[in-house]
């Protein structure tokens, strides 16, 4: 592959106002902004939003958009793996292993290649496709948690975590209620805590359609049941509850009084990040690439030059730079596991 | 060590104070008396001597976890702690089963001090790796000092009181002062009576809380007495056996800075314990808060400074006399005492005595005290204190006997800045700012403020700062001059420190004032006016 630099063509993907533009195939990654042909990497509101006229997403992906944006949108489904055409570039979709249906979008035009993660992690989960690392030129890389404080223990060692706790509130009579992001999240905990239990879960209203679409999906998790709201008596002592982080602090809580409250999220690792948030349990659980996860991906990709999207990219982009690799942040607006949002 | 850092972490991980209480008592239980000894120490926030310095540790750390220096760097500014941050970085996986005690631990982090650079440095680099994450972090907060954890002295009192079926006030007394945290120690806190008590031990302070209403709602004004509130440092003076000890209410022994109350103190009867304010006071009266700093802080004090910033112990009441504890008596009988007591010394003095009376401030009504609180500012003073008659010397803070009734303080609109990351529960957020006020068309810093807003508030902020930076000075940010607060502070002083020229004390948000644009702020000029309107 011949590397960019040096080259005279322009970037083949760019950021501007309406997203990660592909001038060259005549489509927009993950818009912001109205457009007419995107590619979408996840159904995460930062990444899918309501603006196109067309989309192209991976297969198990489409359920979640239309769940997320309407069955009206007019989508296109890919097979990972399988190249597509789009103007002058050649397109393919690639497990991002960060939700179901996460995918890296590879576009190859005039011999280069360059590949956009999306959000990705390497960690081992039941709910999603694996990760799969695909040689480039150019990588442009989330970087949510580009620092070497943030590292990460495998998923079954925090469900196991949970599962004590849990297993301690059961004891103690209290209800368990476990924020985790309604995508992705929570049906990762769900898959991991079958390796401990086959009890009962509740979810919050805003989760248990999501987990349906997962369990269509044919991926193993607990037995779920949606909290019945107009049930105002019913207990829910020993009992697990799936919420949204927004769930917290809000009147929903007040059906669970004596709530243990834990919270999962890759801040978690950060002691102060679980204290000024007033949780009782952080559980260090990301779906995001931590530290080795990002070096390590960028080393096997092979590029030459890497470009970050969001997150604190400074040290990561300094280290690279150290190292001989061209790298500088593109700024857009993906969030990633921005503060409450997609935890 | 094992048991210490799963209490540690139970109390990190709840909210909930009887939690808290019920881990310490069951950690008591079954600790050997040394290691109980020094969880009390520890978790009073009693820390060990410092033994190497912060930027040593960053650089063992660079270098035992082969990441370039500035990357550490990078790591324990986002963190904001830096015992966390080695802990992060390079504890091992899993946690050392056969670990030593807590005691244990805390001599060999002593014994570092007998060892030079090298021997240190291995011994220290050893312990973070063959340590898992939590036992790593507390040996690293005990070498780096503070072992914050959300227990107040309250709390802790109150679970060593429960696990020794004490009250806890005699609790909260045997854990004031200085002692040395060892099996006799502990054996002493928890035993029935502890015998010959250290002749230094000062009783625990008695705080006011802030009158938020009118001082009507007190009822009459004949069932209080009011006192100015002044600036200085609060204190206790003890005198017994013949030797005299001061306190800080920081609980710092400070006796050999202030040579001149130690010299008056030494007419006082044995078996006497006074509470008080140490102020700077010559023969104008009292001087400026400004003035007092230049004292505190130093071990030794010249001559010179002796005469330029002499000190008063000023007395406000008096909890022990003819070496029987008071406390419980009415706040009118002790002060009676005390007038006895300052009295007879004032007789056997000279004129220039150090040691003197806070005056009762006689008022028929709420109205005309109200009048004389108007006063505050000229009198350097911070507004009243109303104390109820009958009032026993309390434990700590108890609400309804005693007030501080403080004047508004001054405000001033400023312009944010810049803004650095928190520490502790607020690291990772921007929370520490400075900010400006126009002296001509640039902005010039005249206070940085670390609290005032509301956590809906400074996450508000934290995301507008992360999004308007200009500028990044290693940890700290340069912002768009743009958003507007009001800044409130409880004095101000010119200063040939600071750049403005001035300095203001005790500043904090008051309000974010959305409504303001950066050109709507305060100016210099106006600011220094408020020093001349003194």
């Amino acid at each position: 592959m011949s590397s960019f630099q040096g080259s005279a063509n322009p970037p083949l993907l760019q950021a501007t106002r309406r997203g990660l533009d592909c001038a060259a195939g005549g489509f927009t990654i993950d818009p912001y902004r109205q457009t007419d042909v995107s590619v979408i990497t996840h159904a995460h509101a930062d990444h899918a939003r309501k603006v196109a006229n067309k989309y192209y997403a991976a297969n198990s992906a489409v359920a979640l958009l239309k769940k997320r944006l309407g069955d009206d949108i007019n989508i296109q489904g890919v097979e990972f793996g399988e190249p597509f055409v789009l103007g002058n570039v050649t397109v393919s979709l690639h497990p991002a292993g960060h939700v179901l249906g996460s995918a890296q979008v590879r576009v190859e035009h005039n011999n280069e290649v360059w590949v956009f993660t999306g959000d990705f992690k390497r960690d081992y989960d039941p709910s999603c496709e694996a990760f799969e690392v695909v040689p480039c030129n150019t990588f442009i890389t989330e970087a949510t948690f580009a620092l070497p404080v943030y590292r990460w223990q495998p998923g079954h060692e925090i469900a196991a975590d949970i599962w004590q706790w849990w297993q301690s509130m059961q004891q103690a009579n209290r209800p368990c209620v476990l924020f985790c992001y309604g995508l992705g999240k929570a049906q990762r905990v769900l898959s991991e805590l079958t390796a401990f239990t086959d009890k009962q879960v509740y979810l919050h209203g805003a989760v248990n359609p999501l987990t349906d679409i997962y369990r269509n999906a044919g991926i193993n998790m607990l037995p779920t049941v949606p909290i019945d709201l107009r049930d105002k008596k019913k207990l829910y002592d020993g009992e697990l509850i799936i919420a949204p982080p927004g769930a917290g602090g809000s009147t929903w809580m007040r059906r669970f009084p004596d709530a243990a409250t834990g919270f999962c999220s890759g801040w978690m690792r950060i002691r102060g990040n679980r204290r000024r948030r007033g949780y009782d349990r952080g559980f260090v659980l990301s779906d995001h690439a931590d530290w080795d996860g990002l070096l390590r991906t960028i080393a096997e990709t092979g590029a030459s030059q890497v470009l970050t999207t969001h997150g604190q990219a400074g040290a990561l982009i300094r280290l690279l730079t150290e190292q001989g690799i061209n790298a500088r942040e593109l700024h857009t607006q993906y969030s990633g596991e921005g503060d409450e949002a997609e935890a | 060590m094992k048991e210490f850092s799963r209490l540690y972490q139970t109390l990190d991980q709840t909210t909930s104070t009887n939690a808290k209480v019920v881990a310490m008592v069951e950690y008591f239980k079954h600790a050997p008396p040394p290691d109980a000894a020094w969880a009390v120490y520890f978790l009073s926030g009693k820390r060990l001597k410092r033994l190497i310095g912060a930027a040593k540790l960053r650089q063992w750390l660079a270098e035992c976890s082969d990441l370039p220096q500035w990357l550490v760097d990078d790591c324990y500014s986002s963190v904001g702690d830096l015992a966390e941050t080695i802990a992060l970085l390079i504890a091992s996986a899993t946690e050392n089963t056969t670990q030593g005690s807590l005691s244990g631990q805390v001599d060999e982090l002593r014994a570092l001090s007998k060892l030079d650079e090298t021997a240190q440095k291995n011994k220290v680099v050893q312990w973070w790796k063959s340590q898992g994450y939590a036992s790593c972090f507390i040996t690293n907060k005990l070498l780096t000092g503070g072992l914050r954890v959300g227990v107040s002295q309250l709390l802790l009192a109150r679970a060593v009181a429960q696990h020794a079926d004490l009250p806890r006030a005699v609790i909260l007394h045997r854990l004031m002062g200085d002692w040395t945290p060892d099996e006799s120690f502990w054996k002493t806190l928890i035993s029935e009576d502890d015998g010959a008590a250290d002749i230094s031990r000062p009783y625990p302070f008695c705080l006011a809380s802030p009158l938020e209403d009118e001082p009507q709602s007190l009822g009459e004004i004949s069932d209080w007495v009011a006192e100015w509130k002044w600036d200085g440092i609060r204190s206790q003076l003890i005198r017994r056996d013949g030797q005299t000890f001061l306190w800080s209410r920081g609980e710092e022994l400070i006796t050999t800075r202030f040579p001149e109350i130690v010299t008056a103190a030494a007419s006082l009867p044995d078996g006497t314990v006074l509470d008080g304010e140490v102020l700077p006071w010559n023969d104008h009266g009292v001087m400026p808060f400004n003035e007092l700093q230049r004292r505190i802080g130093r071990k030794t004090i010249g001559k010179k400074l002796l005469t330029e910033v002499p000190c008063v112990f000023l007395a406000y009441d008096c909890m022990e006399a003819g070496g029987v504890d008071i406390r419980e008596q009415p706040f009118k009988k002790r002060r009676t005492t005390l007038e006895s007591i300052i009295n007879a010394v004032r007789l056997v003095s000279s004129a220039d005595c150090r040691l003197s009376l806070s005056e009762c401030i006689d008022s028929p009504d709420w109205e005309a005290l109200a009048e004389k609180r108007s006063e505050s500012r000229q009198r350097l003073v911070e507004g009243l204190m109303l104390k109820q008659v009958s009032a026993p010397f309390h434990t700590g803070r108890n609400r309804g006997d005693y007030w501080k009734w403080k004047i508004d303080p001054y405000t001033v609109d400023a312009v944010m800045l810049y803004a650095q990351a928190g520490h502790g529960k607020r690291s990772n957020l921007y929370t520490d700012y400075t900010f400006g006020v126009w002296d001509g068309d640039t902005l010039v810093p005249i206070a940085k403020a670390y609290s005032g807003l509301d956590n809906k508030e400074i996450s508000q902020l934290d995301k507008w700062i992360r999004k308007h930076t200009v500028e990044r000075f290693g940890p700290v940010r340069s912002v768009t001059a743009e958003q507007v607060f009001e800044l409130a502070f409880e004095g101000i002083n010119l200063s040939t420190r600071h750049k403005s020229g001035i300095a203001v004390r005790f500043p904090r948000i008051a309000r974010w004032r959305h409504d303001l644009a950066a050109k709507d702020a305060d100016t210099l000029a106006c600011v220094k006016q408020m020093i001349s309107n003194d």
